[in-house]
C-alpha cells in the first residue's frame, strides 16, 4: 500500500547528515585513542597528525600492562569485581525494597519513598569526608569492600524499581496470586521477580558502568597501586615528561575496549532503560 | 473499599482482569489490599539500614563535622560558624564559584539545544536507522572517565593538538592554550562534559517527545503550520518538565565536577583558573586535611544545589505557563 507521506512527517537529507555528524563525533575519540597509542610520537605529533591506526598498539599494550607500579590487570579484575558485587547488591535490595513501596499498603509508606527521593536532590559530595571518616574506623580504607559497601544501596535504584514494578506488574496477577494461597515472599519470588527481568538486567547495567567509571570515591579511599580499578591506575600512566601521550591513551583504550564489547550486546537495552526511565510530558 | 474513597461513584469495572489500568484508577489503589502489608517492614529493612548508614548518616555527620577545627591526626575543637566566615572570605571559594558556574553553562546551554534538535530529529516515524541512531548516541555515556578525560587533553594539546591544528588552518587564527586560558580551559572541560552527556539527554527529550500525541502535529500541519512553529507551539511546551528535570539532574552533575579539571592539573590550573568546587573540597579535605572546612564547602555546594533548582523549577514554570494554556 502507497500512501503520501504527511509533511509533518518529512524528513530531509540534512537530518542524516547531522545524525551523521554526531556519529562521527561521538566515535572518534574512541578511533584517536587507537590511533595515538600505535602509533609513534613523531607521527602524532606532525602536521597533519597520521589519521591512520600504526603498528605500535601491542608494544604499548605490553608497556601498559608491564608498568612499573602499575597493576593494570589487577586493577581490570579489581573494577570488574567491585562492579559485579554493587550491580548485583543494588538489583536485589532494589527489588525488595521497590516492590514494597510499589504494592504493600504499609505504614509510613508514603513518607518513607519521599524521603529516600528528597534524599536524592543532595549532592553526594556533601557526605564524602565523614564516609571516609566511616570507612577509616571501620578500617574499610584501602580494601575493595569500601567501594562496594556504600554502593550496595541507592536511593535512585530504589525509586526506578519501584516505578518499574508499578507500572509492569499488574495487580490483578498479584491478587489472583494471593486468591490461590501464595504468600508475599512466594508471590515476589515466582510473579514480581519474572515479569522485571528485563529491567532488573537494566538497573545492574546501570550500576556496573557508574562503578567502572567512579573515580572520586575510588580515589580517596584506595591507597596502594594494586588495590586500585582501572580509573585510579590510569592516573598512574601520565606523561613524567614530554608528551608521549601512547602509553595513556593505550591504557584509555584498553579501560574502554571492555565496556564497548559489553555495549555491542546491551546497548539497546540500556537505551530503552535511559528511555522507559524518563519523566514523559 | 474503591468505590467509596473515588468519590464520584463511579467505578468502571475492567472489562478483562488482566487489562491495564489508567494512572488515575490506579492511584486510588495504592497497593494491593490482599497482600499482607506488614510483610513491607522486613522487606524495605535491609535496604533502609544500609542506606541509614552510608547515605543518610554521612550527611548528618557532615553538617556536625562543619562546626568543628576537624584535624583526622590531631585534636578536633569546636569552631562555632567560624569554616562558614572563613569560606565566604576564601578567594579560592569564590575562583572554584566561578569557574563552576561558567563551566556549567558552557556545558548546559549548548547541550539542551543540540539534545532537544536532535531529539526532534529522532522523533521522525520515517527516519531511517531509528534503533542504530539511538544506540550510537548512548555510547560516550558508558566511556570511562578518566580515558575520556585523556583523550580530550590530547585533542587540545596547546602544540600538537589536533584542535588547535584544525584552527590553525583558519587564516589569522593563533594556537588557543586550552589549560593556560582561563575560559579556554573550560571550554576544554564543558566540551568532555557535552560529549559525554548530549546523546543520554537526547533520549531522555526523545522520550518525551515520543508521548505528545501525533495528531497534535497533524493538526497543526493541516493549519499550516510551519515546521519552526510547529515545534515551537507544540513540541516546546509540552518539554517543560522534562528541561526542569534535565536542568536539575545537570546543575547537580555540574557541581561535582571532579576528575576532568583534577587530571588537567590537580591544583585547577596555575592562577586556579579551572578550580571547581568538588575539586576545591577534594583539595581541602585530602591534601590540606582541612574536614571540618570540606564538610563546609559541602554544605555550601548544597545550599547552591538547591537553590539553583528552585530557580529552574519557577522559571520553567513561568516560561511554559505563558507558552501554552
Amino acid at each position: 500500500m502507497k500512501r503520501n507521506i504527511p509533511k509533518w512527517q518529512k524528513t530531509s537529507k540534512l537530518h542524516y547528515l547531522m545524525l551523521g555528524l554526531i556519529t562521527f563525533l561521538s566515535i572518534f575519540p574512541f578511533y584517536w585513542m587507537f590511533i595515538v597509542s600505535s602509533n609513534t610520537d613523531a607521527e602524532i605529533s606532525k602536521s597533519p597528525p597520521s589519521l591512520v591506526p600504526g603498528p605500535r598498539f601491542l608494544e604499548v599494550a605490553n608497556k601498559v600492562l608491564n608498568a612499573e607500579g602499575v597493576y593494570f590487570s589487577q586493577a581490570l579484575i579489581n573494577t570488574f569485581i567491585v562492579g559485579l558485587a554493587v550491580a548485583v547488591a543494588q538489583v536485589i535490595f532494589s527489588a525488595i525494597a521497590g516492590f514494597a513501596f510499589a504494592k504493600l499498603h504499609f505504614k509510613g509508606r508514603q513518607f518513607s519513598i519521599l524521603f529516600v527521593v528528597a534524599t536524592m536532590m543532595l549532592p553526594s559530595q556533601l557526605g564524602i569526608v565523614p564516609l571516609f571518616i566511616m570507612a577509616n574506623k571501620l578500617h574499610l580504607v584501602n580494601t575493595l569492600y569500601a567501594l562496594i559497601v556504600p554502593a550496595l544501596v541507592t536511593a535512585f535504584g530504589v525509586f526506578w524499581m519501584r516505578q518499574i514494578i508499578d507500572a509492569q506488574v499488574p495487580n490483578e496477577i498479584l491478587e489472583a496470586a494471593t486468591i490461590d494461597g501464595a504468600s508475599v515472599p512466594r508471590v515476589f519470588w515466582s510473579v514480581v521477580l519474572p515479569s522485571i527481568r528485563q529491567s532488573s538486567f537494566v538497573l545492574g547495567l546501570f550500576a556496573f558502568l557508574a562503578s567502572w567509571n567512579d573515580y572520586l570515591w575510588p580515589t580517596i579511599v584506595l591507597q596502594s597501586p594494586e588495590r586500585f580499578t582501572l580509573q585510579v591506575a590510569l592516573t598512574q600512566l601520565k606523561p613524567l615528561y614530554g608528551l608521549d601521550y601512547s602509553l595513556q591513551m593505550g591504557g584509555a583504550f584498553l579501560a574502554t575496549a571492555p565496556l564497548l564489547i559489553l555495549f555491542i550486546f546491551v546497548g539497546r537495552r540500556l537505551v530503552s532503560g535511559v528511555m522507559d526511565g524518563a519523566v514523559k510530558g | 473499599m474503591t468505590l467509596l474513597r473515588d468519590g464520584k461513584g463511579r467505578q468502571k469495572a475492567p472489562l478483562t482482569p488482566w487489562k491495564k489500568k489508567s494512572a488515575k484508577e490506579r492511584k486510588a489503589l495504592p497497593g494491593i489490599a490482599s497482600l499482607d502489608g506488614r510483610w513491607g517492614y522486613p522487606a524495605i529493612a535491609p535496604f533502609f539500614l544500609i542506606f541509614l548508614i552510608f547515605g543518610v548518616a554521612p550527611v548528618i555527620y557532615s553538617i556536625y563535622i562543619a562546626f568543628f577545627k576537624w584535624d583526622p591526626l590531631g585534636e578536633s575543637e569546636f569552631n562555632g560558624i567560624n569554616n562558614f566566615i572563613f569560606l565566604f572570605q576564601d578567594s579560592d571559594f569564590w575562583i572554584a564559584l566561578r569557574n563552576t558556574f561558567s563551566i556549567w553553562a558552557l556545558s548546559t546551554f549548548p547541550q539542551m539545544v543540540i539534545a532537544i534538535s536532535l531529539a526532534a530529529i529522532l522523533r521522525n516515524k520515517r527516519l531511517k536507522g531509528k534503533s542504530f541512531w539511538r544506540t550510537i548516541l548512548l555510547v560516550p555515556n558508558i566511556t570511562s572517565i578518566i580515558a575520556i578525560t585523556i583523550v580530550f587533553q590530547q585533542l587540545f594539546g596547546r602544540d600538537y593538538g589536533l584542535i588547535n591544528g584544525l584552527l590553525g588552518l583558519i587564516p589569522g587564527v593563533d594556537h588557543i592554550d586550552f589549560i593556560e586560558g582561563v575560559i579556554p580551559s573550560h571550554v576544554q572541560i564543558a566540551t568532555m562534559i557535552t560529549w559525554r552527556w548530549v546523546g543520554y539527554n537526547t533520549l531522555i527529550f526523545l522520550a518525551s517527545m515520543l508521548a505528545i500525541p501525533d495528531e497534535l502535529y497533524e493538526s497543526a500541519s493541516v493549519d499550516g503550520a510551519t515546521k519552526w512553529q510547529q515545534f515551537k507551539y507544540v513540541t516546546l511546551p509540552s518539554l517543560k518538565n522534562t528541561i526542569t528535570f534535565v536542568l536539575i539532574v545537570g546543575t547537580i552533575g555540574g557541581l561535582q565536577v571532579f576528575a576532568e579539571p583534577q587530571q588537567l592539573n590537580a591544583e585547577g590550573g596555575s592562577t586556579k583558573q579551572f578550580l571547581t568546587l568538588t575539586l576545591f573540597l577534594y583539595n581541602q579535605a585530602f591534601l590540606n586535611n582541612k574536614y571540618g572546612y570540606a564538610a563546609a564547602i559541602g554544605i555550601a555546594i548544597t545550599f547552591i544545589v538547591l537553590i539553583i533548582s528552585a530557580i529552574n523549577f519557577f522559571i520553567t514554570r513561568k516560561l511554559a505557563g505563558e507558552g501554552s494554556r
